[in-house]
């Protein structure tokens, strides 16, 4: 009799402790009813305190509640890509919300799944291709400030090689190389791009060893397309310059950051979840740019120079003000073929794809 | 490669193996007691979380230090109360351990996002032994912590072998039944050994958040819990080992980034493979020789043990 009472005690304590590891938070108030406020919810691939991509979508949501105080927003983090988050979408779905984002690229398969189920709740998807009556995607032109801080990355360095701790071997990693590159060129055609691939988003220790190897291999200015600031670390650790991303790095690194190209989620959330309540909505893939304020380059630091921030202001104006953008024509790529003609540009599908490096790069992209 | 990168890459290699052989010692401890605790992953980051939150509070890294150690060993006796009170299954109890604290250490370190490390373990050349040409560099000119890990392996050695609790906590871990027969009280052994392990592995979690990457991230980890768990095996259970084993699995990674800035391309998801690569050829290999009792894992590995069921 002890025993069994002891095995089901034990079962209890490992349930309670299995149920207390998962995370799941709202961040309204409980005695509201809940027909009072607007249901809308997020589901990030990673923790919130990544200080990275999530982290940047959660700011977004902050930003949504602090403009529309009706409004109710639940977030499930690290929510993997695949079969979990099927579950998770239908359990918001039933939950009562009229709007879920989706915030990670693998999402795409178990959104437009979920999306036929419940024809009623709008879904926003970041980053994909698919689209229904009931899903739009958005996503930001993240390789227009890329462009900029590849200028200022040039302008600093001194060494003409600058190092980039890159992801994974996808079109948007290869699309910010490309565009640094070119911005790096811009301004300083003896510089060269060389490229690490750590295949990790989220990993602090090995993503500042990626870039301590780019350091030895004598790069004096580091950037980054990863979710933690381990390469800004290394940086600082070896009195290099820096360049983050997703969010304003400087904190971790301020001997070392320059800036970053960011991300600024707030406002597309809020018209969003407006035009959806309002009934005005419909499904369009969204790909905001500088003009949009969807994406922009943090503050510079005080480690860049007046002449820089007056050049990076020139070349962002160019890029809100006329037709001109980053992947405009001539552009050769690694083996000196002409990729764009002169005056000619990229078409947003031929950017979706990306598959090759421009001239300047050093690095292979992996089968 | 000339001298320089080799160097520079074998050192980050010490480096990079020290979390993973901090967390790796602590479990050959804690399953040479014949307890398996697969809470690694999350003894770790709960040692990285409260060494960072007092190293921030008290401004100093040796509070930290301790703080984690306290706390990986702390956490580890709910497995241990689970598992040796209660008897409930190892492999379960364990696994819920590691989902608890990364859970856990995410609540707890809620605040501490985006606070960069206010003091942190730098690297010191010892005098002397740093001057030896190409090993004084790599083994040392680093931070106190990898010095203390040294004098761990000897001191997890010695312990092992050399002394008169090495030889019950194997007794315990290889036949409790007989060890109960002459009077070695079976699981305050094992109480002990659990919470020896929850240092170590706090210890490793506070080398990532304090020393390593000085800064508190949710997951901060990575999966390093797992790989210790699989380089005891590969170690079979044996702390020298486990020193090679860890620089080995520590420095894949870094090799991999390295051979990249030389235009070599390897693939890294290959190289993400290949301590579980390692650690089955392992396995293979002693299952193929079977007569060595030697390099055998202790016999009751994952058994709980109850006397009235002798």
């Amino acid at each position: 009799m002890r025993k069994k009472l002891l095995g089901v005690m034990s079962l209890l304590m490992v349930l309670v402790m299995i149920f207390t590891g998962c995370s799941q938070k709202s961040t309204a108030d409980e005695s509201k009813t809940e027909d009072e406020k607007y249901k809308v919810a997020f589901i990030y691939v990673g923790p919130v305190g990544d200080a990275g991509w999530s982290y940047s979508h959660d700011a977004g949501k902050e930003y949504l509640l602090k403009e529309m105080p009706d409004v109710e927003a639940t977030y499930i983090e690290s929510v993997p890509e695949g079969s979990d988050s099927e579950r998770v979408l239908t359990e918001l779905a039933e939950k009562g919300n009229q709007i879920i984002f989706a915030t990670s690229f693998g999402y795409m398969d178990s959104v437009m799944n979920v999306a036929k189920k419940y024809p009623d709740v709008t879904f926003i998807h970041c980053s994909g291709y698919k689209t229904d009556k009931n899903v739009a995607t958005y996503f930001g032109r993240m390789y227009q400030p890329r462009y900029l801080s590849g200028v200022v990355a040039a302008k600093k360095t001194a060494s003409n090689v600058i190092g980039y701790v890159a992801a994974y071997p996808i079109p948007e990693v290869i699309r910010g190389i490309n565009a640094f590159t070119l911005g790096a060129k811009s301004v300083n055609p003896d510089a060269v791009v060389k490229v690490v691939w750590t295949n990790t988003w989220y990993d602090p220790a090995k993503e500042k060893e990626a870039a301590k190897s780019l350091l030895d291999a004598g790069a004096d200015v580091i950037t980054q397309h990863q979710d933690t600031p381990g390469p800004q670390q290394a940086a600082q650790e070896q009195n290099a310059f820096s360049i983050g991303y997703n969010t304003d790095m400087s904190q971790f690194a301020p001997e070392a950051y320059l800036t970053a190209p960011v991300w600024n989620w707030g406002p597309y959330y809020v018209d969003t979840v407006k035009a959806v309540r309002a009934g005005t909505w419909k499904s369009a893939q969204y790909w905001g740019g500088l003009k949009d304020g969807v994406v922009a380059l943090a503050p510079m630091t005080d480690l860049v120079d007046e002449e820089t921030k007056a050049l990076v202001a020139k070349e962002e104006k160019k890029i809100i003000d006329t037709d001109w953008d980053v992947f405009t024509g001539i552009i050769k790529d690694q083996e000196g073929n002409v990729k764009v003609q002169e005056g000619q540009q990229l078409t947003d599908e031929e950017l979706l794809s990306m598959d090759w490096f421009v001239e300047g790069v050093e690095g292979k992209i992996a089968e | 490669m000339d001298n320089a990168i080799i160097i520079s890459t074998l050192s980050a290699a010490v480096i990079a193996g020290t979390p993973i052989l901090y967390a790796a010692l602590g479990e050959i401890i804690c399953e040479k007691s014949g307890n398996l605790n697969l809470g690694v992953e999350g003894m770790m980051l709960i040692g990285a979380v409260c060494g960072f939150k007092a190293a921030v509070l008290s401004n100093n890294p040796w509070v930290g230090f301790l703080v984690a150690m306290l706390a990986g060993g702390l956490f580890s006796l709910i497995h241990a109360f689970l598992t040796i009170t209660l008897k409930s299954s190892q492999v379960v109890s364990g696994l819920a351990l590691t989902i608890f604290g990364t859970g856990l250490s995410s609540f707890i370190g809620k605040s501490m996002i985006g606070i960069p490390a206010p003091v942190k373990f730098s690297k010191v050349a010892i005098p002397i032994l740093s001057k030896i040409p190409f090993i004084g560099t790599i083994l040392f000119h680093q931070d106190v912590l990898v010095y203390i890990s040294y004098m761990m392996i000897v001191a997890v050695w010695i312990y092992l072998y050399k002394t008169n609790m090495g030889l019950k906590l194997k007794a315990v871990g290889e036949n409790p039944a007989a060890a109960d027969a002459v009077g070695i009280y079976v699981s305050k052994i094992q109480y002990i050994h659990v919470f020896i392990g929850g240092v170590f592995a706090g210890a490793g979690g506070a080398y990532l958040s304090l020393a390593y990457s000085p800064a508190w991230l949710e997951n901060m980890t990575a999966g390093r819990g797992w790989i210790a768990v699989s380089l005891v095996i590969f170690a079979l259970w044996n702390p020298v080992r486990a020193l090679v084993g860890s620089y080995i699995f520590g420095g894949l990674d870094i090799l991999g980034y390295r051979a990249q800035t030389l235009g070599i391309t390897v693939s890294p998801i290959f190289m993400k493979m290949i301590p579980y690569l390692f650690t089955m050829g392992v396995l293979i290999f002693i299952s193929a020789k079977k007569g060595n009792r030697n390099i055998a894992a202790p016999g009751a590995l994952g058994v709980s043990y109850s006397r009235e069921e002798r």
